[in-house]
């Protein structure tokens, strides 16, 4: 684990970021499944994505 | 050239949007929707969350997954006179089925046949003019989410108490269709502007084909006729950038189901051969006047 490698806040599993990585963009914990959303990406923050709304969708 | 993108939050199509924009030398200001806090007393001198003034943005291209902020973001900034993909209109309609079938109505466009009713009573007697198996949906909502083919009577008296019991008011709206006894499978096309730009079939063995629910996605060829369809519905729900979702029926005929303002495509461009994000920012760009 280096010190870039986020930890995940629901499991502390490790999260791969996309080389792209871009601030609130969604991610998924390999370990967990959690979806995850980038906070910030200096430093590297990482949170729980919203719960899917209703009104979610296309 | 100021673009900004409205957006919930980031994800693989927007990154392809982005992408796209960044071909023409165009770096889109990211605008969250959480973040939106529009003065309506006022207009479009108020700076967005970008700190740049709404006026100044010649397009607000909007990708927000939450449909209704980003129909009420479209609401305001159209009514300012800013320049939006899609328009409110074609947000409005397409975000409730309801108002795109009147839409397809208004315009000759095929679509199953479809009922509304407000009271569990008159729901069962709507059902039961379409004929089992029917199918409940929400008016709006995306996804597949909460759809349910109906069989029999029991069914649909259990699935009408559960929707007036449990559910808010919206779900007392009682959108009703016929049942589509389709192939396994129905159809999404892409339509910006005046044309069909790509299809796709979505197969799948369950009855609900979205590819957000598991359907597999192959290649559609863009058939004159299908081009014709796609584009007269599009137009119908006021143009723009658009996916339409198609059934074949029993006699290979294609009916309307819906059109998505928002729509997702990561997983279509590869089965089509056809860059959608580009074809899509293209076009937006080509609209406002920035390539030729």
């Amino acid at each position: 684990m280096t010190a870039e490698t986020p930890m995940c806040p629901e499991c502390d599993g490790e999260v791969e970021m996309p080389p792209d990585a871009m601030e609130n963009e969604l991610l998924s914990c390999p370990e967990c499944g959690a979806e995850l959303e980038i906070m910030s990406l200096n430093p590297l923050t990482l949170e729980p994505a919203p719960e899917v709304e209703e009104d979610w969708g296309e | 050239m100021r673009a900004a993108l409205l957006v919930t939050h980031i994800r693989a199509e927007e990154k392809l949007i982005l992408a796209a924009f960044n071909t023409h030398d165009v770096s889109p200001d990211i605008i969250l929707d959480r973040e939106l806090n529009f003065d309506i007393t006022r207009g479009a001198e108020q700076l967005a969350p970008s700190g740049i003034a709404w006026r100044d943005y010649d397009l607000v291209f909007e990708r927000c997954v939450s449909t209704s902020r980003g129909m009420y973001a479209l609401a305001v900034l159209n009514s300012w006179g800013v320049r939006s993909f899609n328009t409110y209109e074609t947000a409005a309609t397409c975000g409730d089925k309801l108002l795109t079938s009147i839409a397809f109505k208004r315009a000759g466009i095929p679509q199953p046949h479809t009922r509304v009713a407000f009271t569990p009573e008159s729901a069962m007697r709507a059902i039961e003019d379409v004929k089992y198996p029917a199918v409940l949906k929400p008016v709006t909502g995306s996804w597949g989410r909460l759809l349910a083919r109906v069989h029999n009577r029991d069914s649909a008296e259990a699935i009408l108490e559960h929707r007036q019991t449990l559910g808010d008011y919206n779900h007392h709206t009682y959108y009703v269709q016929e049942y589509v006894d389709k192939p396994g499978r129905d159809i999404r096309a892409f339509v910006v502007g005046e044309r069909t730009i790509a299809a796709i079939y979505r197969e799948s063995n369950h009855w609900i084909t979205n590819t957000a629910r598991g359907g597999l996605a192959s290649n559609c060829p863009v058939t004159d006729q299908l081009n014709d369809i796609c584009v007269r519905a599009a137009q119908a729900v006021g143009g723009g950038i658009l996916a339409v979702d198609l059934l074949e029926d029993a006699a290979g005929n294609f009916v309307v189901n819906e059109i998505n303002h928002t729509m997702e495509f990561r997983n279509s461009s590869k089965p089509t051969g056809v860059n959608i994000a580009q074809e899509v920012i293209n076009y937006a760009l080509r609209e406002v006047g920035v390539v030729a």
